[in-house]
This record gives C-alpha cells, sequence and structure tokens, in this order.
C-alpha cells in the first residue's frame, strides 16, 4: 500500500510521542500559522539562551503530518545555533519540494528523512511545512536571523 | 439494496468514473458536494457550441451572433424551467459565491449612494441599529459576505443557532428576527451537516417583519426537485457546477420586483442603457446583473445538465440520495470511535454526511481513503464556524450523487477501517 510510504514509522512515533511539546516563559518571537484548508494549527515561540542558542516551545492540534513535523522541527533546532537551524530548515523545505525524488541527507535533517514521502502528495506538503513556516516567522519577529545574534529578552 | 436510479447505466454517462487513480484503483467518487462530474451530453453540448454556433451575444450584426444568442437565451429558458422560474428572472453569474455577493453587495452599495443623496430603494438601505440574520451552518459564501456588509454599513450580525444534532434552534426565531431586522440569508441544505432546513418557514417571518428573505441553495437545487418561488425567498442563489453543469456558472433568481430595485454589482459593458461621459442609466433585470461578455458555453452545458438530470427525474434523484444516505449512516453509526456531525436520522436531510473518527485527523483519513481509490473531502468545508461549533477542527465528508451506489460507500467504509487499523486506534 502506497499511503504507507507516507507514514513511515518515524512519523507515527513523533506524532504519537511528541517531544519537547510545551510552551516556554516570555518567548522573544512567536508565531501561529493555520493551514486555513484543512484547519491545522501550529503554534511555535524562540527565544535564545545565554549561549546564543535556540529555545524552542510549540503546541499544535492537525493531521499526524503536521503534528510530527512540529515535533521532529524542535528535536532538530532546539539548541542549535540560528545559522545551524536555519540550515535544517532549508533542507527539510527542500525536500518538501522535491516531489518524492529527493535522497534526503539525515546528517542534516535528522528524523527530518521520513517525510520523503509526503513531497508526493501536493495536499500534505503544507501540513508538513506549517511548524516550519512557524519557526522562521517566530525567529524573524525576535530579531533573530542566521546571521546576526539576536536578543534575548528573557 | 435496490436503488431508484439505475446506477451502472448512468455511470456509462460520465467518462471521468471509468478512470482508474492512485495506481489501479477504481474512482470512487464520494465529493459531489464540492463539484459533480459530468456526463458525455454537457461536454458534447459545450463543445458543440464552440464548433458550430460560437460568438459574442447580444451584439454583432451576424448569423452567428443570432445563434449564440440564441443558444444563451435558450438554455437560460431551459434552466429557469428546471426550477420552476420565469426566464427573466434568472441571472446568470460566476458561481454561487458571486450571486449571493451580488445581493449582499446590492445593501452595501445602496447604502453608499444614500449617502450621497441618490436615488435608492430604501429596502436596500442599512444603518446601525438594524441586523442581518444567517445561521451557524452558513458556508462561508453566506456568511462573510454579511460580515462586509456589517463591517461597511454598521448593521448588526445575528445568526440562528445549531442544535448538537446538527438542526437549526428556531425557539427564538420570532426574537431573533425582530423588526430591526433587515435581511435574512439562510442556507436551504447544509453542505456540511446535510441539513435541510424549513426555509419556508425562516422565510415567511422574515416577510412578517419587513425583512427580504435570501436562501442558499447550492446544496439543494442539484438533489431535489426545487421550485424557487414556493421557497418564499425573494432571491435564491446556486452554482451550476455542482449539479452536473460545467464550472464558471451560477444563478441568482430573484423575484421580478426585488430584482428591479437592486443597484447593480459589477459594472460595465452589456448592463446598460444609456452611457454618457458623466453618468450611465442600467438595463433591466437580468441583464443589469450581467456585465461583460457572459459565459455563454457554460449556460449551454448547463442546458445540458439539467435536461439530463430532467430525463432521470428529480423525484428518483432525490429517493435515489435519500436511499444511499440512510445506507451511509447506518453503517457509519455501526463504526465504533465514529462520530457523525449532523443529523443522525435521515429526516430533512440530504446526501452530504460528515464524522470524526476518534483518534485520528481527518486529513488522515482521507488519505486512507484515497489510496483506496475513494474522493472525499476532508476539513472544515468553508464552515469553520460550523466546525467550532461542534468542538472539531475538521471532518471528514462523503456526498453523494446520482451514479452512487451502496458499493461506494462500502468501499469508503472499509478505509475507515484500515486507517483505525494502522493508526491503531
Ligand atoms: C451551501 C453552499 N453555499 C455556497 C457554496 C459556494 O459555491 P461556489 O463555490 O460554487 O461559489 C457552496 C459550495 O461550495 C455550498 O455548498
Amino acid at each position: 500500500m502506497d499511503v504507507e510510504s507516507l507514514y513511515q514509522d518515524i512519523i507515527l512515533d513523533h506524532y504519537k510521542h511528541p517531544r519537547g511539546r510545551s510552551l516556554i516563559d516570555e518567548p522573544s518571537g512567536e508565531s501561529h500559522q493555520v493551514n486555513p484548508t484543512c484547519g491545522d494549527e501550529v503554534t511555535v515561540q524562540v527565544s535564545l539562551d545565554d549561549d546564543g542558542r535556540l529555545v524552542i516551545g510549540y503546541e499544535g492540534q492537525g493531521c499526524s503530518i503536521s503534528q510530527a513535523s512540529a515535533s521532529v522541527m524542535s528535536e532538530m533546532v532546539s539548541g542549535a545555533a540560528p545559522a545551524d537551524a536555519d540550515t535544517v530548515r532549508q533542507a527539510f523545505v527542500e525536500l518538501m519540494h522535491s516531489k518524492g525524488a529527493a535522497d534526503p541527507d539525515e546528517e542534516v535533517l535528522g528524523d527530518g528523512i521520513a517525510f520523503v514521502g509526503v513531497a508526493k502528495y501536493p495536499a500534505r506538503i503544507k501540513c508538513a511545512l506549517l511548524p516550519w513556516m512557524a519557526l522562521q516567522d517566530a525567529e524573524a519577529k525576535a530579531g533573530i536571523g542566521p546571521d546576526q545574534e539576536g536578543t534575548s529578552t528573557s | 439494496m435496490l436503488l431508484p436510479l439505475d446506477v451502472d447505466r448512468i455511470r456509462k454517462d460520465f467518462p471521468i468514473l471509468q478512470r482508474t487513480v492512485r495506481g489501479e484503483k477504481p474512482l470512487v467518487y464520494l465529493d459531489s458536494a464540492a463539484t459533480s462530474q459530468k456526463p458525455t451530453s454537457v461536454l458534447d453540448a459545450e463543445r458543440a457550441f464552440y464548433e458550430t454556433a460560437n460568438a459574442g451575444v447580444h451584439r454583432g450584426a451576424h448569423q452567428l451572433a443570432e445563434e449564440a444568442t440564441d443558444a444563451y437565451e435558450s438554455a437560460r429558458r431551459r434552466i429557469a424551467g428546471f426550477v420552476g422560474a420565469e426566464t427573466d428572472d434568472i441571472v446568470f453569474t460566476k458561481n454561487a459565491t458571486e450571486s449571493l455577493n451580488l445581493v449582499a453587495y446590492a445593501f452595501s452599495n445602496a447604502t453608499a449612494k444614500a449617502a450621497h443623496g441618490a436615488e435608492v430603494d430604501p429596502r436596500f438601505v442599512l444603518a446601525p441599529g438594524d441586523s442581518i440574520v444567517v445561521t451557524q451552518m452558513e458556508h462561508h459564501a453566506n456568511l462573510v459576505p454579511w460580515q462586509e456588509v456589517c463591517a461597511k454599513t454598521g448593521a448588526t450580525l445575528r445568526w440562528i443557532g445549531v442544535s448538537d444534532d446538527g438542526r437549526l434552534e428556531l425557539d427564538d426565531l420570532d426574537s431573533l428576527i425582530d423588526d430591526t431586522t433587515r435581511v435574512v440569508s439562510v442556507v436551504h441544505q447544509s453542505n456540511i451537516l446535510g441539513t435541510v432546513n424549513p426555509v419556508r418557514r425562516i422565510m415567511d417571518r422574515a416577510h412578517a417583519v419587513g425583512a427580504l428573505g435570501v436562501v442558499d441553495a447550492c446544496q439543494s437545487i442539484p438533489h431535489a426537485p426545487v421550485d424557487v418561488s414556493a421557497l418564499g425567498a425573494d432571491l435564491v442563489g446556486w452554482s451550476g457546477h455542482k449539479m452536473l453543469g460545467p464550472t464558471g456558472i451560477g444563478m441568482l433568481w430573484g423575484r421580478p420586483e426585488v430584482l428591479a430595485a437592486m443597484p447593480p454589482f459589477i459594472t460595465g459593458g452589456s448592463m446598460i442603457e444609456t452611457v454618457f461621459m458623466e453618468h450611465s442609466t442600467y438595463a433591466a433585470p437580468p441583464k443589469r446583473f450581467e456585465a461583460g461578455s457572459p459565459m455563454v458555453a457554460q449556460a449551454v452545458g448547463l442546458a445540458a445538465a439539467v435536461d439530463y438530470l430532467t430525463e432521470l427525474g428529480m423525484d428518483r434523484v432525490e429517493a435515489h440520495e435519500h436511499a444511499l444516505t440512510g445506507y451511509a449512516l447506518e453503517r457509519l453509526a455501526d463504526l465504533r470511535g465514529v462520530r457523525i456531525i449532523g443529523p443522525m436520522t435521515n429526516e430533512d436531510r440530504g446526501g452530504a454526511v460528515s464524522f470524526v473518527v476518534e483518534g485520528l485527523h481527518p486529513h488522515d483519513v482521507g488519505q486512507f481513503l484515497d489510496d483506496r481509490g475513494v474522493a472525499v473531502r476532508v476539513g472544515h468545508h468553508c464552515a469553520w464556524p460550523t466546525c467550532r461549533r461542534f468542538g472539531v477542527p475538521a471532518t471528514t465528508r462523503l456526498s453523494t450523487y446520482v451514479y452512487n451506489d451502496t458499493s461506494d460507500i462500502d468501499v469508503a467504509i472499509e478505509g475507515i477501517l484500515a486507517a483505525q487499523n494502522f493508526f491503531g486506534v
């Protein structure tokens, strides 16, 4: 069954056991994103710790793909330098636009490689990208970019 | 189960139903509430028009222009006849959304013109203190335009609530629709819940307080015999693409006196009477509301669709879908963890059946159905406040039409079971 290539075990595992799913105190930036066609929602919060590394909070509701993607995102970018997080984000976005033909790099994407099958289902790409869009937007609001250090309000 | 329509024969008229999807699976199309499929006769009619009579209508002095105009106006006559209307009381629009906006803009445009001293029919002039009444089960197409009218005029939006079993709460109808109410706009058959509403009663109440009454008949006219003048409404809007016709054409029926009192919506060519540099005067309806080059081929195609439906018999179409809906409700009710969003009983109910599966998001349910070739809709179905009313972010909806039979429902049920099994819920 084709649908099983979409729902790889790693995705199901993140969906059923989301990693680090909670909100943080006094985020420097926060973004709420919705997928208006299906009602998926995710909120991502960011701030920087004393070493200039990302602290991530998130919560949401929606389909297995959007919620597993949020969990993977949190796992991949929590504690990363903003520039490194940006590399992961860009690799993930690229993977989603690969129409399923990519050979994703586990070194960069970690569990994100499990989403390769999602790229074959155009309607689901938006679900997978939702938390990553929220991350980008939350960082922008916090003034955190790949090139600058950013400021932590906490 | 013996169904009123001969589905095997009907399916042969729909080329798209012969294709397979997701590998070699036969297409099981259960998404007709979103848009219906088209029989060969509709496709042929459009093609024949382009091959033999294509020209600009209502302009030009040549034979083709005459034949094109004739095809367009004959289509209007047949479409009007299908809903028991007079030909000139049918306005062609792009879709139901445009029909409803045409009505909403009559109010905001009249209000704006009146503020500058223009002479307009006072029934369309709104002010703070006035109210507009809709229901909690409207498609966004019959909600957002009224929110906009309120924002532009200061009028207040009210709505008739929905009960847990998906019916309108009409006990306080007389206090909701009161002497501040200027327009009442309600859906005849809900696209998300399937509920068929007692629009006559609501329209009568609207008229009792001097309000105008509007009905969104997008989901009723394709599926049951509807005489628009018997709904008790002043204006009725619906789409062609949900009733076997092409995309790009919708209808607005209006009582002639009401249409005549309405200011135009989209303006430009074809809708004028005289034009000077300073000002213009407008044609009588329906032309006043049909600016620009019209959708002639679509009208011709839709006329072929109503011929097809008429041949099947709308009474039989209704009976067929009633039987199928009853079957779907029974089978879904038997499934563990499945909750129907909308009436559980088959009275005053159409063939759009929404449900949620405990522990599964509708998008994931839809994916498993798609994997078996079953096309359903998942999401909020452009009725987001209705989903919120039921505390669900989205639903899975199966919706039937003349080419469906019980085996289609059976495949869908198997898909739901497979999804539950896969996710271990
Ligand atoms: C009840 C109802 N009203 C309005 C609409 C809008 O129709 P359209 O998208 O064709 O304008 C729809 C269809 O989606 C509908 O089901």
